[in-house]
């Protein structure tokens, strides 16, 4: 402290800044509240889970019917989480690639102006609701799956997934690939922003080097667009996962594990809830409160899985970022 | 191992614009040649039309003719990938592919062009890093990240990465820019090696570290900003610092202006 005439502006020059605490407080306390209905969320759905799981006479997690709603009732999980993750992993694995090459073209071989419009036409594509596409998968996908369901059940039905008597249009593969096109715009959207930003010292470097443009994008592009392709992906599988009306339209509301995705099989959570919730009592509503659950506890860790896939390689995608 | 070039009446654009014009010059093989000028005189770009890669840029052409030996590099029938698998080119900040170790960015473009055998490679990465004088600092973290080491270390692995693919001409855009004195100093030293088995290009902003290493000179300047680059003069790197014919380069390399 300095005495006489500066010792004014020398407090006022060391004040802390005025606009800093309420900001703090403020987005302290959105974080705070996040937490607190997380919490609330958990809180609620486990008290009225809890007494249907105990009226429960068969097994939560073996049990193949789903009658919650009788006087003893009896339901299980178990072909429903079936369902929801092979029908989310099917539509992760149709979507994913053709998402990269389409975020791939968008950001490195479409002429500009090419490129900012089809950038245009994804995002508007990410952001069509479900139950349009839902309504397009049963009018038109339905019927026009049938021809090929059957090729691949003639052709290559001694692979294990294409086999079965009875091919269906209503099938697990038919749902999984209109889950596959609801995610995929999200999936290239999300990769073509990631693309985009590819440092272009190292494009130049990869071109100078004598790389073609495919080259090219193998040493510079994609691995430094692979932890950003990853978390996309992974979004998308949340989406497959939680999706409800499409589902729920096209699959055959079964309760049965099968491996057989062109047969009359599949069901998933989030459709039988959207099914079921309607004419549900007390106990019917606290067991599919329950599968909520379990479709929570799945999401959760198919995220944590990503992530440590994606921390996996730090020592690289930290330099990279 | 190294190729003259000849340059005739070369003019580029970027979108309609004219960065450079008029440019012709012999680059001689085995022989260091230092081009010099204030920013935005196009050396850069003059430099890039060399080996194809103003082109990458979108919208950016080039007219003229640059002949290397008796190959015309902008023939109809030339690929623009082999012209700059045959003249490679160092950047002004080091660019190791940083998800790739240190052996993985030297080999990097060898596994573009053949299929090596491990021994194979091997030999030619160890050769290269020993060309690029990084041999012994990384001969014992080869399998590390490249952007692990230290800016000027990183640079000479990018030269490492250039001439592992034995090219004939090697293009540098002022290598030394984001280097302090002493990284500066090794990769001069470096280009003088090199030189005995390539034909060099450098654009440099330190007119000092032209007249070190350098043999030709070549001096750009533009008449005002918007206007495009020429080539003033061109001569050998003692005879431009000492006694330049044009007025522009003496005030030049004087300071009196850029």
């Amino acid at each position: 402290m300095r005495e006489g005439g500066s010792a004014p502006l020398s407090r006022s020059a060391f004040r802390r800044s005025r606009g800093d605490g309420p900001f703090r407080y403020a987005s302290t306390g959105a974080g705070i509240l996040l937490l607190v209905i997380m919490a609330a969320i958990a809180v609620f759905l486990i008290a009225r889970a809890i007494p249907a799981l105990q009226a429960n006479t068969a097994s939560f997690l073996t049990e193949l019917t789903w009658n919650a709603n009788a006087s003893e009732p009896k339901f299980g999980i178990g072909a429903l989480a079936f369902g929801t993750v092979l029908s989310s992993f099917l539509a992760l694995i149709i979507a994913t690639p053709i998402a990269i090459g389409v975020a791939l073209f968008i950001s490195h071989y479409a002429p500009r102006r090419l490129a900012s419009f089809l950038g245009y036409i994804i995002d508007l594509l990410a952001a069509v609701p479900s139950v349009v596409y839902g309504l397009w998968g049963i009018i038109f996908l339905v019927p026009f799956m049938r021809g090929p369901s059957q090729f691949l059940n003639d052709y290559f039905g001694w692979i294990p997934i294409f086999g079965g008597d009875q091919v269906v249009g209503r099938s697990m593969l038919v749902g999984s690939l209109v889950l596959a096109i609801m995610i995929l715009p999200i999936i290239a959207a999300i990769s073509r922003e990631v693309f985009l930003q590819a440092p272009k010292m190292q494009e130049e470097a990869a071109l100078a080097l004598g790389a073609t443009r495919w080259e090219m994008i193998r040493m510079a592009v994609l691995p430094f667009g692979r932890p950003g392709v990853i978390s996309a992906a992974m979004l998308g599988l949340g989406r497959a996962m939680g999706e409800t009306i499409a589902v729920a339209l096209i699959f055959p509301a079964t309760f049965t594990i099968s491996y057989e995705i062109l047969s009359a099989n599949g069901n998933s959570i989030a459709a039988n809830i959207a099914n079921g919730f309607g004419e549900a009592n007390d106990i019917g509503r606290g067991a599919l409160i329950a599968s909520g659950l379990v479709l929570f506890v799945i999401t959760l860790l198919v995220n944590m899985a990503a992530r440590w896939v994606i921390s996996r390689r730090k020592e690289y995608a930290r330099v990279a970022a | 191992m190294a190729k003259q070039i000849e340059v005739t009446d070369v003019d580029a654009y970027y979108s309609g614009h004219k960065a450079i014009e008029g440019i012709s010059m012999t680059i001689d093989a085995r022989a260091v040649t230092a081009f010099i000028g204030p920013s935005g005189c196009g050396k850069s770009t003059f430099l890039r039309t060399l080996n194809r890669m103003h082109e990458v840029i979108p919208g950016a052409t080039v007219t003229g003719k640059i002949r290397m030996e008796e190959q015309d590099l902008y023939g109809a029938d030339v690929d623009p990938v082999s012209v700059r698998r045959t003249i490679g080119m160092v950047f002004q900040r080091p660019n190791p592919f940083p998800t790739m170790s240190i052996y993985d960015n030297v080999a990097a473009g060898l596994r573009l062009n053949h299929r090596y055998s491990k021994s194979e490679l091997d030999g030619i990465v160890e050769e290269s890093l020993k060309g690029a004088n990084l041999w012994n600092e990384v001969k014992d973290r080869l399998p590390k990240p490249g952007s692990g080491l230290s800016g000027g270390q990183q640079q000479r692995l990018c030269i490492a990465r250039a001439i592992a693919v034995r090219p004939q001409v090697l293009l540098m855009d002022e290598p030394c820019s984001a280097l302090d004195p002493i990284s500066t100093l090794a990769i001069e030293d470096l280009i003088a090696k090199l030189k005995q088995e390539f034909t060099i290009v450098i654009v440099t902003h330190n007119m000092q570290q032209a007249a070190r290493v350098s043999d030709k000179t070549a001096f750009f300047n533009l008449a005002a900003q918007g206007q495009p680059g020429k080539l003033i003069e061109m001569d050998d790197t003692t005879k431009i610092f000492t006694s330049p014919s044009q007025k522009a380069t003496e005030d030049y390399i004087t300071g009196r202006f850029g």
